[in-house]
């Protein structure tokens, strides 16, 4: 048997016996670090070797194309096609930016009179205000945000937007207005409209009134059974037809409507999950403490059931602002139908115009889409922690 | 005042008695209802009595007098009516979607298991593909591909020639056909033999195995049934098919198989596009399946084969096929998008041309409507009871 001595000598007898650990030796320099981490994730074994150099190649392919495109041959200034013709000097002509440059107000306003677009300017300000406090978790006064957001922009957007003589704002038909202007004003209506009217189909399909259900299951079956540009169709050229002729709405609010319909169908579909992912025991408790149906829901059911639901809100915005671009079915002149109006104007028509035009394009709705999906993301995170209390 | 006479339900104005309530409020909402579509119906037929547009389906049977560039079934603009060109239409929207169906979910699943792949470069480049493509709207992603890239292509003359006969240019894409002769039906009979044979077999091992605990070759042999008999019947027939090659002249490409770029490009962007969310479905059915029952099936000496086959992927299906289900839906409803690049699907022929020849607006349109919500309701009737079929069974 092996004694150590108080002192952590051991006793002579017995030195085959530690009485300490070993100092734990380094791991293999193979299997740490940068080596060890490339060895694991990229070189493990004779498929993962394949599949690497697979993709690398398809890398090699795909990007360094795309970055002579894109920077290194591209054309940044110019007055007209001329500048993005390949000649002589330059074989390879890539994007045309200046195409871009050119035609940016365009893009962004349409055919807005370019006297009164500060008055866009200012609504995009306005409304830019408003995401960031209904979407900042921690704003403070959100109640405050939300009417906001909901009721006062929408008001004084309309009036300066459309305008208003007695105070001044000439009016602006809106057959004038394009570009993102126009895909802003269509995905927020869309965003607006879709969530008070999808709570109340949400609410009604799970009503205990026949009627009430019934009429709200057709409606949301109805037009989630068919696609976007049908529906756009039918606010297009059925709609003028539904109301007397004194009133047929304007292509623009046409177009909204049938959008409204369409985004509101598919809410009402998300938030009847969140919903239902709310126990019987809440629903008991508000009616035990004697509130009414209305008080219920908006005290205790809706505020828990579209906090758990924000990121699939938020998805379906994304799915909308996508969406948006299909107004053009209906004559609306959308950001995109901006791009393909100029892409094929004689003065910039050279042969990377179309190209260069949709990769603005993409650009413009990646970082929009990104940016909200990443949102939807941290929210998602954020409820997960806490619901570990 | 006594007890009893206390007892009973108080009484109350019945404006506070939910059931007259609920019955109010639905007797107010069908109220509005009815109104709102008994003006709607009476407007309409103001307005289109003062436009001196038709009413009814009349035009059905009258001649088209327009073209289609795509036909499955036989049509001509002289003799095809607006009927036959609805249907011309609907198959070439069904062509659309099966075709995007089958690659959209090829490219799904393996951009799916390929993000999941431990090899790091591998399951960066997966993810990069599903955000960018996600996050761009489908129609810019077509316009892309049509204008961009199909009609940048060479044109006929410098046309790009793959071995085999295969040309592509900014006309489309052509390659050998298929010519049938007499005979083939003998063949597609062995097929169909084929196939429900192998089903049959199947069900046959999988109750001798529940039985008994032998197993039997089942992909084997369903294989060789299904590849096999046809192949031996083609070959008994006497080969009844030939392969017609396009012939390139000067100004065109006569016979084989020519797919215009439309379809192409239409093609493209829906597999691209729906792939990406199918990928997310499949990511997220096989990391819904527990490590556990990996772990499970290790310590019961199952290999990494059939691990995947017998554990991993059965409990995946069934959390993928729900939303896989609605993905198709999606790229069938999404086909509509044709009429961007002008490839001639329903909405294209019937919603944009019949519509404009006609003017009778209520009617296409409605359809239209009809068709794709027939579609969708079936579709998800039958998904419904697979579901139901391959749900969970719990206590």
């Amino acid at each position: 048997m092996a004694i150590a001595t108080q002192e952590g000598r051991i006793d002579a007898r017995h030195d085959y016996v530690r009485a300490a650990p070993v100092e734990a030796m380094p791991a293999p320099g193979a299997t740490t670090g940068v080596v060890g981490w490339i060895r694991a994730s990229l070189f493990s074994s004779p498929g993962n070797i394949v599949l690497t150099i697979l993709t690398a190649a398809l890398i090699i392919l795909v990007v360094p194309p795309i970055i002579e495109f894109m920077f290194t041959h591209a054309v940044w200034s110019g007055q007209d096609r001329e500048a993005c013709l390949p000649s002589a000097d330059r074989p390879e002509v890539g994007a045309c930016w200046a195409f871009v440059r050119d035609r940016f107000s365009y893009f962004i306003y349409g055919s807005y009179p370019i006297p009164e677009r500060w008055r866009v300017d200012i609504f995009f300000a306005l409304l830019a205000i408003g995401i960031v406090w209904m979407l900042w978790l921690e704003a403070p006064r959100r109640d405050l945000g939300a009417l906001y957001f909901f009721v006062i922009v929408p008001i004084v957007s309309y009036v300066l937007l459309t305008g208003w003589p007695l105070i001044g704002l000439r009016n602006v038909d809106t057959s004038l207005w394009g570009g993102v202007l126009v895909t802003i004003v269509v995905s927020w209506v869309g965003i607006v409209f879709s969530l008070p009217i999808g709570i109340l189909l949400a609410l009604g399909r799970r009503s205990t009134m026949p009627a009430v259900k019934l009429f709200s299951v057709i409606f949301i079956e109805f037009v989630r059974g068919v696609p976007l540009i049908t529906v756009l169709f039918m606010a297009s050229v059925m709609l003028p037809l539904f109301v007397p002729d004194a009133y047929s709405p304007d292509k623009l609010l046409r177009a909204l409507i049938g959008i409204a319909m369409f985004a509101s169908a598919y809410m009402a579909e998300v938030v009847r999950a969140g919903l239902q992912a709310i126990p019987k025991g809440q629903y008991e408790g508000a009616m035990a403490v004697g509130l009414g149906y209305w008080q219920m829901m908006y005290l205790i059911i809706l505020p828990q059931a579209l906090k758990v639901t924000i990121p699939n809100i938020v998805n379906t915005y994304i799915g909308l602002f996508k969406d948006t671009t299909l107004v053009v079915i209906v004559g609306i002149f959308d950001f995109l139908r901006t791009v393909e109006v100029s892409r094929i104007d004689p003065k910039w028509a050279a042969p990377t115009t179309s190209a260069t035009g949709y990769a603005f394009a993409a650009l413009f709705y990646f970082i929009f889409c990104y940016g909200m999906s990443r949102y939807a993301k941290g929210v998602e995170a954020r409820l997960a922690k806490s619901d570990h209390r | 005042m006594s007890i009893a006479e206390q007892s009973g339900p108080p009484k109350v104005s019945p404006i506070y008695d939910p059931k007259v309530r609920s019955i109010a409020y639905q007797v107010i909402l069908c109220g509005v209802i009815l109104f709102l579509a008994y003006s709607a119906v009476r407007n309409a037929a103001d307005n289109l009595a003062r436009a001196k547009i038709a009413s009814g389906f009349g035009f059905w049977n009258q001649t088209a007098g327009f073209d289609i560039s795509q036909t499955l079934i036989e049509y001509s603009a002289n003799s095809g009516t607006y009927g036959r060109a609805f249907w011309v239409g609907l198959l070439n929207t069904l062509l659309v979607a099966a075709i995007g169906i089958v690659l959209a979910t090829i490219v799904g699943f393996l951009v799916g298991i390929a993000r999941l792949s431990r090899n790091w470069l591998m399951a960066k480049v997966s993810a990069g593909y599903v955000e960018l493509i996600r996050n761009v709207p489908l129609l810019l992603q077509l316009l892309f591909w049509y204008n961009a890239v199909l009609k940048a292509l060479p044109d006929l003359r410098d046309s790009w020639s793959l071995p085999g006969s295969i040309y592509l240019n900014n006309r489309g894409f052509f390659s050998p056909a298929p010519v049938f002769q007499s005979g083939m039906e003998f063949v597609l009979g062995a097929f169909i033999v084929g196939v429900i044979g192998a089903f049959a077999f199947r069900i046959w091992a999988r109750r001798r195995q529940e039985a008994t605990g032998q197993q039997a070759p089942v992909l084997l042999v369903m294989f060789g049934l299904i590849v096999g008999l046809p192949v031996i019947a083609f070959f008994i027939a006497g080969m009844p098919a030939t392969l017609e090659f396009p012939e390139k002249g000067r100004f065109n490409i006569r016979g084989g198989l020519e797919i215009l770029p439309e379809l192409v490009a239409l093609l493209i962007g829906l597999t691209l596009y729906t792939g990406a969310f199918i990928a997310e479905v499949v990511r997220a059915g096989i990391l819904a399946v527990s490590r556990g029952q990996t772990e499970a099936a290790g310590a019961l000496g199952l290999r990494t084969g059939p691990t995947l086959q017998l554990v991993v992927i059965p409990q995946a299906m069934r959390v993928i096929i729900p939303p896989l289900t609605n993905q198709y839906l999606n790229l069938t409803k999404n086909s509509s998008l044709a009429v961007f690049v002008g490839y001639p699907d329903l909405v294209q022929i019937f919603t944009g041309t019949v519509l404009n020849q006609t003017g009778q607006a209520v009617e296409v349109v409605m359809i239209t409507m009809a068709v794709y919500l027939s579609i969708s309701l079936v579709t998800s009737m039958v998904m419904n009871w697979y579901n139901s079929r391959i749900a969970l069974v719990e206590r």
